[in-house]
């Protein structure tokens, strides 16, 4: 195949070489509102399909017939008409809204004029993300795109972000997208070994983003072949500009704090419940709650008393409200540098940044420093060169995983009545020499104080290239890039933590280095026609990337002190590793587009993928896609229509791939790792598959872009389609093979939709007004996974099943409580004969049948942004929301709002439980240590959505007529706040939520004592020079 | 020709040097493998090779899931209700307690998953004895080795997961699935049946007997000829074949040149007194180190003392004030709790890394004197005799005479906490709080993930 390939990729050379035509010259310049030249914007004859781009001058020539109307186009302008004379035009373009006339770029070099495309991709302007307090760039996409589903894991800094682009489409395999950084496919898995899962692209400075671009249909897709099913997301950084140098200066400054607080139960209120409890227990027994071995008795001695260090009985009124103890204020400070400028043959752009952000949970808080440097050079009239670096260092000082007795958000569950100092020490209570066992459980701010995990990742991105015109239209370029991530992590647990870090007697402490070479070549042929009415544009080439990740680690135990926390110290070393794996992809793509009369679009692309992950059997794969437009506007009978300005229809289909499947899934293995005391042993450790391959996606798009009343209002309506098979699924096997699962390609699920985006401006003139909305439906569902059981999640309740989105939380169905009795009621939910459900209700839990209770994924998503501007003012007001998705809060509530089960401290909400006969409530009777309603069931299972205010910024522009004696171009103050308001039912902390310990692709929202998001609040100002 | 004229040589060269990059050879570089596992049809080339993946025998009961502490846990915990108050939050554990387990309980799956694993592992080695062309002894010790472990671990299987022995008939209730062969690929082959519980038992007892006599004395910290006949007489005292039991035990006495630490309390913090030194009446253990291996006990009885430094745990098991309320006065073992936040704990698991004891040496008195009284006869020594050197040991007077109560209470007493709670129960046929010996309650299910991937199986009573 690949030979093939090769021979036809030298025919379309040489095809190309013969329709070769002359034209004479109209000459011109585009600039922008303030005369800067514009590069790059299009310049095409209307009604003809002859156009050329503008050089760093802004500088075109064009031939035209005299009278011909010229139209000019570039990114971030409005587009604009003039007439072609015969003198040399002077263009001057107005920086517009999203829309038609922005260019998006494609991957391998290519881009295209929105009006264009007939793939879905979706850009958003580095613009509307920058300078906000989002560490890194996926978060930052949260509701700007159609169909992009985006969700934190929690409020812990640099923790990981769920992606799902047009839904989830793989369930053993990952649906996370493909992220390539200026061409170069970046890692962007998990490399922590502590706490939850940390985000690699928090290393990419943000506001060095001029563009990102979601291909999320298969035709926008196709080129990245078997590794696009999930989506493809382009991140293409700014680059240098020709003319004049500006130096521009960003600070801001803030604080952040916690969304929310939970309303818990004070000493009174606690005291209350427990003895509640406890007197129900001893009227089954029936002993006098005054006897001395009562439950009673028990309750006010070894829980009241004991764990208050005695206070209780003297002043039962004293509440510690533990929250206090673990949330805090977050100071937030940025600074950032930008420089960019340039001639005609040397352009660049040049950052700096340093970022300084305190957490909103006590222990937490990172610092990132970036630089980047990106320079093109012209080295003579065939040859481009040039270079795009990178440099970060980040430095995370991380919180546990959720489910940690040191979370500090675990602190919810002490009792109200510990105070937070012992009293017999003044130290926090539970450190030596005190009395280790209180508080109740484990008190986290004792590895706070005590402890550390600090995360450093030194982060290169770089990437060189050469592009060279072979001859007019047919260029060449080959590039080089580079990823590299090198991470020490290192963490030490003084002795104060022991009950904890149980092997911490004389401290422990670790030492982990991650260290992955993620490098990438990509050479390929651009080619660009214009002949007559038929404009062609093709892309042939090849890319092979190799993956490098090499771990060690070591810990060490018994230090001499708690002054000695490196390893060299300590005089046991418990554990040391080394290990590496590698992965590659070897891949040739074949990308060409058509335009007839600038009526008629057609795209079709195509990419042979190979890799180490697949099977001996299935090494390579194709992936092919069509597309195809109509632009209606531009037909005779809707020509310069008064209301409809723009019109097209277009359609894609195409077959992409998922290829994130670990590597080596297809070997069958024995590993080294078996050894006992002392001695080394192996131990069989995987069963081959060498048919095992890619997951297949086939998807379908149509939509509809339009413009409405001279493009004041324009938009998008697409209709979707996607049937993934071979799912990669860790298939359940009888554990008396010695195995639980194998992988294997079976399955299929689907995923459809429907996603609209609105822009208008409203407002036009001096007060502008322009609204940008989206919003997206996703119908996903599983059609075979061939009868598996697939679960995860807080208790197993996450489940994959036939006929249901992935990760339906399944579950017994709550019924509330018998009036009569206090007891917690289910529903049976057993089959009828005539196949409904028993809706007779049980306390007995065995009885009650599970069923699908709720879903994590949402069923709009939706954003909503409103940018208003007045002379100096700027205002912009952004609102995302989520609707139709529930959220599993068992892994606390089982706890914390479980009528007193246990000693946990419990939500306030819990006072409502039942007590008499006739009560009429939704928590059951205290039964203290006997569960009554606090089994898994849709008691637990609330609605996540909820509408948010995410960003918000106000700012002034200070005429720049009374900065130019300081020399100043531009000055402007803001303020901005992110999560000021959210509008939601949820009961706990925050609906925004997958907790790290449980986080999987089937195992999404689920809450386990996680941190919420920050509201943020900050001031900057910034000058431009 | 025409179209070669219209470039010029810089055109060539750019062309030529574009070709040549894109068809750079870089399809073998697909070819790649892992590091830190080889391939399967390399593993069991050679004797040494057959030799470490005998390690990963004792690597795979080592797990906290099998004999790193859970199975003795759960027995324990199910069936020693009288004397344990579990207080821990783990759902599994906590359902195991009070009888209302579900088909979905985590420790039973863990357990039924990590066994089959190692009989796996066991399963490989014995296909590949041939390999071992060293000494004729070497070979006998390997195939002795894994035949006692995957004996054992049938044993505990069929406890856990089966009807008892003597609660119906055997011979046509079901056990577990027994698997003799290693497993290269999942076929339909793979979709077993439960074998009968007898079938279970009499491969158990087969297995047993040849590894005793394949396996040498003294192993180091391995199976030895008597760990194999010790557990072969807990095989035989379970069926109620009390001659075999007797002579199982007597073989281990006589035979192991062992005797009772003379310190009950020797036996016991391990690795904080002794820096991990095993006492010589452990007949088999779980090795572990500060590198390697869990101590589920400790994880779920052990809790921070802060008198005693080393010791860590949940607090999970909280010894009743009816266990201590059985031991006579003067009792050295009475005084082996500790109180701590107002319960109290037994000091057996509160040590992080001491070993893993299976079987040692006291219950094969023990299991001498009950086999002997129940058969009147004497062999090795008279019961009083036996149970005298337990007394002793405890610091208590010496009997002139015994019963058969005083024997098994003797038993309970000395094993607490053990992980024999469940099978005392079920085998001396007595009851388990409410529960009768024969409750399906006292009987873990098959887990449900393996019924969902299984259908050739069939669930226990009341799942």
């Amino acid at each position: 195949m690949r030979k093939n390939l090769l021979l036809g990729l030298i025919a379309v050379c040489c095809l190309m070489m013969t329709t070769m035509a002359q034209n004479l010259n109209v000459k011109g310049k585009v600039t922008d509102d303030t005369g800067t030249p514009v590069a790059a914007a299009s310049v095409v004859v209307k009604g003809s399909s002859t156009g050329v781009t503008t050089d760093a001058q802004g500088n075109f020539s064009i031939s035209a017939a005299k009278g011909a109307t010229l139209v000019i186009s570039a990114v971030g302008f409005e587009s604009k008409e003039v007439v072609a004379g015969t003198t040399s035009l002077i263009i001057g373009l107005s920086s517009g809204v999203k829309g038609l006339s922005e260019i998006v770029v494609t991957g391998f070099g290519g881009a295209q004029i929105k009006k264009d495309v007939t793939g879905n991709i979706a850009r958003v302007r580095g613009k509307d993300i920058e300078f906000m307090p989002t560490p890194s760039v996926d978060a930052a996409l949260q509701g700007k795109a159609a169909g992009v589903f985006v969700n934190s894991q929690s409020g812990k800094l640099g923790q990981a972000v769920t992606v799902r682009i047009r839904g989830n489409s793989s369930i053993s395999a990952s649906s996370q997208p493909l992220y390539v950084l200026d061409g170069v496919p970046v890692t962007a898995t998990d490399q922590s070994t502590y706490g939850g899962e940390t985000n690699p692209l928090a290393d990419i400075n943000p506001n060095d983003i001029e563009s990102v671009e979601i291909l999320k249909d298969a035709s926008a897709g196709a080129i990245y072949g078997s590794r696009a099913a999930n989506g493809v997301i382009l991140i293409t950084t700014k680059r240098g500009k020709a003319g004049r140098t500006t130096v521009s200066l960003n600070i801001q400054q803030g604080n952040a704090e916690a969304t929310k607080r939970l309303g818990m139960l004070d000493s009174e209120q606690y005291a209350k419940l427990i003895l509640e409890g406890a007197a129900y227990n001893d009227a089954q027994d029936g002993t006098p709650i005054t006897d001395p071995y009562s439950w009673t008795s028990y309750v006010k001695g070894d829980i009241l008393d004991y764990y208050s260090y005695g206070q209780w009985s003297k002043d039962p009124t004293k509440t510690y409200n533990w929250q206090d103890q673990v949330f805090q204020k977050g100071p937030y400070q940025q600074a950032d540098l930008q420089i960019r400028g340039g001639s005609d043959k040397t352009k660049f752009f040049s950052s700096f940044q340093h970022l300084e952000q305190t957490g909103t949970i006590i222990g937490n808080s990172l610092v990132r420093s970036t630089g980047r440097i990106n320079v093109d050079q012209k080295a003579n009239d065939w040859l481009d060169l040039g270079v795009s670096m990178s440099l970060s260092r980040t430095l995370n000082k991380r919180l546990p995983d959720d489910n940690a007795f040191s979370n500090p958000l675990q602190a919810i569950a002490l009792m109200p009545m510990t105070p937070f100092l012992d009293p017999n020490t003044g130290l926090p209570a539970g450190a030596p020499p005190g009395d280790v066992n209180i508080p109740l459980y484990y008190n986290p701010v004792l590895s706070v104080k005590y402890g550390k995990f600090n995360q450093e990742v030194y982060r290169t991105f770089a990437n060189s290239y050469l592009k060279a015109k072979i001859m007019s239209g047919l260029t060449f370029q080959t590039e080089f890039g580079l990823d590299y991530l090198s991470q020490n992590e290192e963490g030490y647990f003084q002795s104060q933590t022991v009950r904890n870090q149980t092997r911490a007697v004389n401290g422990i402490g670790n030492n982990t280095g991650t260290f992955i070479s993620n490098f990438n070549t990509n050479s390929y042929f651009n080619y660009t026609k214009i002949v007559g009415s038929h404009n062609i544009n093709a892309t042939l080439g090849m890319q092979y990337q190799e993956s490098k990740a090499k771990y060690n680690s070591v810990e060490g135990t018994d230090y001499p002190s708690n002054s000695f926390q490196k390893i060299a110290s300590a005089a046991t070393k418990t554990a040391g590793s080394s290990s590496q794996t590698d992965f590659s992809f070897l891949s040739y793509f074949l990308r060409s587009n058509y335009t007839f009369r600038d009526k008629y679009l057609l795209s079709a692309s195509g990419r042979i993928d190979g890799s180490s992950r697949f099977g001996a059997n299935s090494r390579y794969g194709f992936f092919p896609a069509v597309s195809g437009g109509w632009i209606i506007t531009n037909e005779k009978f809707l020509d310069n229509n008064k209301y409809v300005s723009f019109l097209k229809l277009r359609a894609s289909y195409g077959i992409v791939g998922n290829a994130e499947i670990g590597n080596f899934p297809q070997l069958g293995l024995y590993s080294g790792d078996a050894g006992y005391a002392g001695v080394s042993g192996t131990r069989p450790s995987q069963l081959a598959n060498p048919d095992l391959r890619w997951e297949t996606t086939k998807q379908m798009d149509i939509g509809v872009d339009f413009g409405l009343l001279n493009n004041r209002i324009s938009g998008e309506i697409d209709y979707y389609n996607k049937k993934t098979d071979g799912l990669l699924l860790n298939v359940n096997v009888p554990a008396t093979s010695g195995f639980t699962t194998i992988t294997k390609n079976v399955g299929l699920l689907e995923n459809k939709g429907v996603e609209f985006v609105l822009n208008t401006q409203n407002l036009v003139g001096k007060f502008k007004w322009n609204t940008n909305f989206n919003i997206a439906r996703n119908y996903g569902k599983v059609t075979d996974i061939q009868g598996q059981v697939i679960e995860g999640g807080v208790s197993s309740m996450n489940r994959v099943m036939e006929g249901s989105p992935v990760g339906v939380f399944y579950t017994a169905e709550y019924a509330g409580v018998d009036p009569n009795n206090g007891d917690a009621l289910f529903y049976k939910n057993t089959k009828n004969a005539d196949g409904t459900f028993d809706r007779t209700t049980t306390n007995d839990y065995k009885l009650a049948q599970r069923v699908v209770g709720g879903n994590p994924n949402p069923k709009f998503v939706m954003g909503l942004t409103n940018n208003f501007s007045y002379k100096g003012f700027d205002l912009t007001v952004f609102f995302n929301a989520v609707s139709g998705n529930q959220v599993n809060i068992y892994g606390m509530g089982r706890y914390s709002s479980a009528n007193m089960l246990y000693e946990d401290n419990n939500t306030v909400d819990q006072m409502a439980r039942w007590q008499k006969k006739g009560d009429i409530t939704n928590v059951p009777q205290i039964r203290l240590y006997t569960i009554n309603g606090s089994q898994a069931s849709t008691r637990y299972i609330v609605d996540g959505s909820y509408i948010r205010l995410r960003t918000v910024s106000l700012g002034y522009t200070i005429n720049p007529k009374l900065l130019n004696k300081f020399k100043i171009e531009k000055l402007r103050v803001y303020a901005s706040a992110m999560n000021l308001l959210t509008i939601t039912k949820y009961p706990y902390w925050d609906p925004e939520v997958n907790s790290d310990s449980f986080d999987s692709n089937i195992a999404k929202g689920n809450d386990f004592y996680t941190p919420p998001q920050p509201k943020t609040i900050l001031f900057g100002v910034n000058i431009n020079f | 020709m025409k179209l070669f004229s219209i470039m010029n040589s810089k055109t060539l060269i750019i062309a030529i040097a574009a070709i040549s990059i894109l068809s750079t050879g870089c399809a073998k570089r697909l070819d790649l493998v892992p590091y830190q596992s080889i391939s399967s049809d390399q593993a069991l080339l050679s004797e040494s090779d057959v030799n470490a993946a005998l390690i990963g025998c004792y690597d795979a009961i080592q797990s906290g899931s099998v004999y790193g502490g859970d199975i003795m846990v759960l027995n324990e915990l199910t069936g020693n209700t009288t004397n344990i108050q579990f207080t821990g939050t783990f759902q599994a554990l906590s359902d195991a307690y009070n009888g209302q387990m579900i088909a979905n309980n985590s420790f039973a799956t863990s357990t039924w998953v990590a066994s089959y694993n190692a009989i796996n592992r066991c399963n490989k080695v014995l296909t590949a004895l041939d390999k071992i062309t060293s000494s004729p002894a070497n070979k006998n010790k390997v195939e002795g080795e894994v035949l006692f472990i995957r004996a054992s671990l049938y044993f505990e299987l069929v406890k856990l997961y089966a009807k008892f022995y003597g609660d119906g008939d055997y011979s046509t209730n079901v056990g577990v699935p027994l698997i003799t062969k290693p497993t290269n690929a999942i076929t339909t082959a793979d979709y077993v049946k439960r074998n009968t519980v007898k079938e279970v038992y009499d491969l158990v007892t087969a297995d047993l007997v040849k590894a005793e006599s394949l396996l040498p004395a003294s192993n180091s910290r391995y199976a030895t000829k008597w760990a194999a006949a010790a557990q072969l007489s807990r095989v035989y005292l379970m069926l109620g074949k009390y001659a075999e039991a007797r002579d199982a035990s007597n073989r281990v006495i006589t035979g192991s040149g062992k005797s009772l630490n003379s310190n009950f309390a020797n036996l016991w913090f391990t690795f904080i007194n002794g820096g991990g030194t095993t006492p010589a009446e452990y007949l088999f253990y779980i090795k572990l180190t500060t590198q390697d291996g869990v101590n589920s006990l400790n994880t779920y009885f052990g809790r921070t003392i802060s008198a005693i430094p080393g010791t860590s745990g949940r607090s999970d098991c909280k010894i009743k004030d009816a266990h201590i309320a059985q031991y006579e006065t003067g009792d050295l073992r009475k005084n082996f709790f500790v109180i701590s936040g107002g319960s109290r704990y037994t000091q057996k698991h509160l040590d992080k890394y001491g070993d893993v004891p299976v079987i040692r040496l006291a219950e094969m008195f023990l299991t001498r004197a009950e086999s002997n009284f129940r058969l009147s006869t004497s062999v090795g020594a008279a019961p009083v005799d036996d149970i005298n050197l337990i007394r002793v040991r405890a610091g208590l007077p010496t009997l002139t005479t015994v019963t058969l109560p005083i024997i098994t209470k003797e038993r309970s007493i000395e094993l607490a906490f053990e992980g024999h709670g469940l099978i005392e129960a079920k085998r001396l046929k007595t009851t388990v709080g409410t529960l009768p010996w024969n409750s399906p309650k006292l009987i873990y299910p098959i887990p449900q993930r393996e019924m969902d991937a299984n259908k050739s199986l069939v669930q226990n009573e009341g799942y």
